[in-house]
């Protein structure tokens, strides 16, 4: 099929940045959309034009490094996938695609479609652990049974991958999926409680230092969510978040 | 706790409990407001109460205005605050795949509440100020003492089409601003369980049901007087 | 030089803990004065920096994604072995030792192994400890399941993503670090030169990816922990960003190759469907647990299942060949991954693939839905005969179990596996070659560690599933902390390392020379261009079936291509901005190098042991015929290269290996 492109090009994060249309033919419905991206800038190399850059790595759907907003939506139309997993069967021949870095104050863009999601990292640097030693003398791992439906929910919050479709989706740029996920994990294990109070304070309060916006439950976030972290995650941090001011 | 009101989960959580106890108020006056459709006295009964009662007008009338002003103040500060959290726009977003219209626009149905709200207060709410506490009224008679003046008072207010037909725009957005606002409330607090889906059913209810009932007492009025 | 093992005297269980009795120890406030790096943040690297830098070091940390959490070690499925003997099903540290120097085919260094295996009931404790969510039974305890053909259950694991939750158990480890001041970390930084001062590793030479800028970092020891090089294929299921440049660097400044020809191809990952691809999908080794391997037993059903005109669950049973259960009925389905590859490989190379490539084959569900349908019909009371009922019961069974796996099929081939068989076809998934390391981790350079998969050590010539997740977490928390200090120790007198000396001078001259190149070169090709050239060689003669004739061919094939690069090259931009083709044309560049290499040392074996297997050297008659054929006479011992210029002049050196615990034996799955 061939298709027309419209893509973010911003040569550096001081850069305006612009759209720009590109042309690219006899795409096969079995590539992926990244694939595509690779056809397309081999042709702009073989032009002596500069290749669009996107941040990719696994392409497998679990690294959470890919991060393109297609077609108004993260990671694109179809659901519970990331970029690298999205197919072009999923276009028709002679569409329009439009291709934007996930757009947030808190993940300025670095170049093209390239953004910087190092705020959630300091996020993580701020509670996103347990402190215990890397010694191995810690207790046997079966000393603490931890009930299988505890254990199943943290599981599912411990899946996010961290490529930040929620923020870019959510029309206020909030990451508190992303936050409540990591706050979940924890606080639904029995090893999560003895930090629980600090940890949900200071991980807040580092995410709303990134300037990430507030979250106003309209449940993007959780559609457009490659591994479909529920919105419970969300409540279960404003508990903790409620308990913890109350008692700290 | 201290500065839990700078934080994003506290601010949250405070409109959240405003939006709750604005609700409760809202389901309050229609029950009030109904009883004009099935008796008159009753009507005037309930409101002379609810005008008079002193722990309604200086207990819970200031508190419902606090919580009315918090409650636009705040969703306006939230607004403002994250629009800035995104400073270039995308060329291309297709909110509507993965979220309600109504969830999106709140600041648009709650600022158009706020217009009606405006209305209605200038409609009912000053005069009866000026009736009770400028001029001293406060019996609750007509001018020719027969009886209450609540129900001739709300008769004769829907009898111009242009605000009956601006009272139901009103109902209607507040429809779509309670069928995102219940849920969220709940969501906001952090109740997630496994009610979440009954009273999701229920919020509906309310959400429709609620203004489209203040949507027929306007009709009724302004067809039955 | 001579390669010297240092593997610690007395008997092989207690040679661990009487190393760590006798080593010297750096006292805490010293550990504040000396500096580690740690490139990559895998599970070794990530465990590591972790570790050292709650020991007191002070840590630089480099990987070259936008953060630690991403790094390859993610994508890992299946889980990870420990000997906690949890099931009380037989398992100890010396089974678990046995299986793995077995599973290696016998080219593993035996005190490895077993120090291995002794510290890894440890892991789990630290990683239940660290919040990671295992999965559990209804009683709250840890789950095991069964792996790769070994007797017992000691897999651990979080649904498919077991990696993805190590990971990020070890990435929360450094983030407690990070936080504390103790880790400085690097985020999309590339090595690209180890610098060496006084013949020890003293620093590394980077570039930032973002501005280009080339920065020089000292430290009293490096530590590599920088995973496979499995792209030297271009297709493999590695991240597109996976790639040999920090080690082979190392290797340049003197760390010996070890091993580099043992590839382990796995069996199930989802076909090649065009020139576009750009890289290849695993499918969970679990999965050969209930599905079975077949192709058809004619042709002209293979030619009408290709053309469309027969759809797979239509061909009659008798009309199908269930290859894996009729050459190894032990074993069936479930033989290890180097033969199940080659089987596949054997008859797709006799004509019988299913797709149009002619790559790939059958993976069957079928049965086991039937067979779990029916079990549910039973267990429920229901008709057990009724056809529809039974499937859609088997098919909830199958999809608790492998749904994820079922979805990304499906996004991916755009079948629905439920209904027909999955394609698969074998790929390229792990390097148990890498750089040689002794007892210590340490390379042939004083001062310069490999953890890991970017090491040789563990896995002999064939890695067993759920081994390599053990090995780069024991690696990281258990061993390095404690050998690496027994060498620092020696520094605790020697104050910050300058970076103002010629060493560090010379060294990021050459690396800016080199990159300059890259930018001025008027080339006319592309760096995927040579990539996918190259991929072409090595997956044709140096991939699953090897001879002396195709490996010939490749070496001088692989060296004219690495000519035409350095001149046709073609990389657009310039150095001083985020420019991912210039990564790129380094990075193959020295893939360009290590495949000769490659090519070289599987010439140079001439057994079929693992995952190298030699067409001239398999049994020629009795029940094992046709299979591979070890020579543990001739070839028990490790390939040690050393770097002399030309991949062509690599010298080597042969470390013995001993094996006083173990019997020599074929494997046989027959």
């Amino acid at each position: 099929m061939n298709l027309t492109l419209k893509i973010w090009r911003q040569k550096n994060a001081n850069d305006k940045g612009k759209m720009v249309d590109y042309k690219v033919n006899d795409i096969s419905p079995d590539m992926s959309f990244l694939e595509m991206l690779d056809v397309l800038n081999e042709q702009l190399i073989n032009k002596d034009e500069e290749p669009v850059a996107f941040d990719h790595d696994c392409r497998e759907g679990i690294c959470g490094m890919c991060s393109l907003y297609i077609n108004g939506e993260a990671h694109g139309p179809d659901r519970g996938i990331t970029t690298c997993q999205l197919h072009m069967r999923m276009f028709k021949d002679g569409d329009t695609i439009y291709i934007e870095p996930f757009r947030a104050k808190a993940f300025p863009v670095v170049k093209d479609l390239i953004v910087d999601r190092s705020s959630f990292d300091r996020i993580q640097h701020a509670g996103g652990f347990i402190s215990v030693n890397t010694s191995g003398n810690t207790i046997d791992a079966n000393a603490i049974p931890v009930n299988k439906h505890d254990a199943d929910k943290a599981f599912e919050a411990a899946t996010c991958i961290g490529c930040g479709a929620c923020v870019a989706t959510c029309k206020n740029s909030s990451a508190m999926l992303f936050v409540g996920a990591k706050v979940s994990q924890f606080a639904l294990l029995p090893q999560g409680q003895i930090e629980a109070t600090d940890r949900v304070l200071n991980m807040v309060k580092q995410m709303d230092e990134e300037g990430f916006g507030n979250c106003t439950n309209t449940g993007a976030c959780e559609v457009e969510c490659p591994k479909g972290i529920s919105l419970e995650n969300i409540a279960r941090m404003n508990t903790e978040y409620l308990k913890a001011s109350l008692k700290g | 706790m201290s500065g839990i009101l700078n934080s994003s989960i506290g601010r949250k959580f405070a409109m959240a409990l405003s939006a709750l106890f604005l609700m409760f108020f809202i389901l309050q006056h229609f029950a009030i407001n109904i009883l004009s459709v099935i008796s008159p006295d009753a009507f005037n009964e309930a409101s002379h109460f609810m005008g008079t009662f002193w722990a309604v007008q200086y207990l819970l009338q200031p508190v419902l205005i606090i919580g009315v002003i918090f409650h636009f103040v705040m969703g306006f500060v939230l607004e403002i605050k994250n629009n800035k959290a995104r400073q270039v726009s995308y060329a291309k977003n297709n909110g509507g795949a993965n979220s309600s219209w109504m969830s999106r626009n709140m600041i648009w149905s709650g600022g158009f509440i706020l217009v009606f709200l405006v209305i209605h207060f200038l409609d009912f709410w000053i005069p009866e100020i000026n009736t009770k506490y400028i001029q001293g009224d406060m019996s609750g008679l007509l001018a020719d003492g027969e009886g209450y003046r609540y129900f001739e008072e709300l008769q004769h207010k829907f009898v111009p089409i242009w605000r009956v037909a601006l009272y139901c725009i009103g109902f209607v957005f507040l429809s779509l601003h309670l069928l995102h606002g219940f849920n969220s409330a709940f969501q906001s607090i952090g109740a997630n369980n496994k009610y979440t889906k009954g009273l999701k059913g229920f919020s509906k209810i309310y959400a429709i049901g609620i203004p489209l009932g203040f949507i027929f007492i306007a009709l009724f009025h302004h067809f039955n007087h | 030089m001579a390669l010297d093992s240092k593997i610690p005297k007395g008997p092989i269980a207690d040679k661990w803990t009487n190393y760590k009795n006798h080593i010297n120890l750096v006292n805490p406030a010293n550990k504040r004065n000396i500096d580690v790096i740690v490139v990559g943040t895998g599970l070794a690297g990530g465990s590591a920096a972790a570790t050292l830098a709650e020991l007191g070091y002070n840590v630089k940390a480099f990987c070259f994604q936008d953060s630690p959490r991403r790094a390859h070690s993610i994508a890992a499925q299946g889980g990870i072995n420990a000997a906690k003997n949890y099931q009380g099903d037989g398992d100890s540290t010396y089974r678990l030792f046995y299986d793995t120097v077995k599973g290696g085919d016998y080219r593993s260094r035996e005190a490895n192994v077993y120090r291995l295996a002794e510290v890894s009931a440890n892991i789990i404790d630290q990683c239940v400890a660290q919040g990671v969510p295992f999965a559990r039974e209804y009683g709250g305890l840890l789950d095991n399941r069964s792996f790769g053909g070994v007797l017992v259950s000691r897999t651990f694991y979080a649904a498919g993503q077991t990696g993805q939750q190590l990971l990020l158990g070890a990435y929360s480890a450094m983030n407690r670090q990070i936080g504390r001041g103790k880790i400085k970390m690097y985020n999309r930084h590339e090595m690209l030169d180890v610098v060496k001062v006084d013949g020890k590793a003293r620093g590394i030479i980077t570039r930032n990816l973002i501005t280009g800028e080339i920065e020089r970092h000292s430290a009293h020891a490096v530590v590599l922990g920088t995973g496979g090089y499995g792209n030297v294929f271009f297709l493999s299921t590695n991240a597109m960003g996976s790639n040999v440049t920090a080690a082979w660097k190392a290797h340049k400044r003197g760390a010996y190759f070890a091993n580099p020809c043992y590839t382990q191809i796995h069996p199930t990952c989802i076909p090649v469907s065009g020139d576009h691809q750009s890289k290849l999908t695993l499918m969970s080794e679990s999965l050969r647990n209930d599905g079975r391997i077949w192709v058809p037993k004619k042709m002209e059903d293979v030619e009408a299942i290709r053309a469309g005109k027969l759809r797979p669950r239509d061909l009659a049973e008798e009309d199908r060949d269930y290859y894996l259960e009729r050459r190894y009925p032990a074993f069936g389905n479930l033989v290890p991954r180097d033969v199940a590859s080659r089987a596949a490989k054997e008859r797709c190379d006799a004509g019988f693939g299913v797709n149009a490539t002619g790559e790939a084959v059958f993976l069957d569900f079928a049965s086991a839905i039937q067979r779990y349908g029916k079990e549910q019909a039973h267990v429920k009371g229901l008709n057990e005969n009724d056809a529809a009922l039974v499937k859609k019961l088997g098919q909830e069974v199958v999809k608790n179990k492998y749904g994820n796996l079922f979805q990304m099929y499906e996004k991916i081939v755009d079948q629905d596996p439920y209904n027909t068989p999955m394609m698969i076809y074998p790929a390229v998934h792990y390097t148990m070659g890498g750089i040689w390391v002794d007892y210590n981790l340490m390379t042939t350079v004083p001062g310069l560690y490999c953890i890991g998969e970017a090491n040789f050590s563990d896995h002999g010539a064939n890695r067993l599933g759920a081994s390599a997740l053990m090995q780069g977490l024991a690696d990281g928390y258990f061993v390095l902390p404690y050998t690496i200090g027994d060498y620092l120790s020696d520094d605790i007198r020697t104050g910050p390392i300058s970076t103002d000396s010629k060493e560090f001078e010379e060294a990021e001259k050459e690396v800016k020379e080199k990159l300059n190149f890259f930018v001025t070169n008027e080339g006319k090709h592309s760096v995927d261009y040579f990539h996918k050239k190259l991929g072409k060689i090595m997956w044709n003669k140096v991939g699953m079936s090897r001879n002396v004739q195709g490996l010939t061919e490749a070496i001088s094939e692989i060296k004219a291509l690495r000519e035409q690069f350095w001149k046709e090259v073609k990389v657009p931009g310039t150095n001083e901005e985020y420019n991912e083709e210039l990564a790129k044309a380094g990075r193959v560049a020295d893939f360009l190098e290590l495949g000769e290499l490659f090519a070289k040392d599987a010439l140079n074996r001439e057994e079929s042991c693992g995952g190298h297997f030699r067409e001239d050297s398999v049994e020629l008659d009795g029940e094992q015929k046709g299979e591979a054929l070890r020579n543990d006479k001739d070839f028990a011992y490790v390939a040690a290269w050393e770097y002399k210029g030309e991949p062509s002049d690599a010298v080597l050196h042969k470390e013995q290996l001993e094996f006083k615990d173990i019997e020599l034996k074929q494997r046989s799955y027959k």
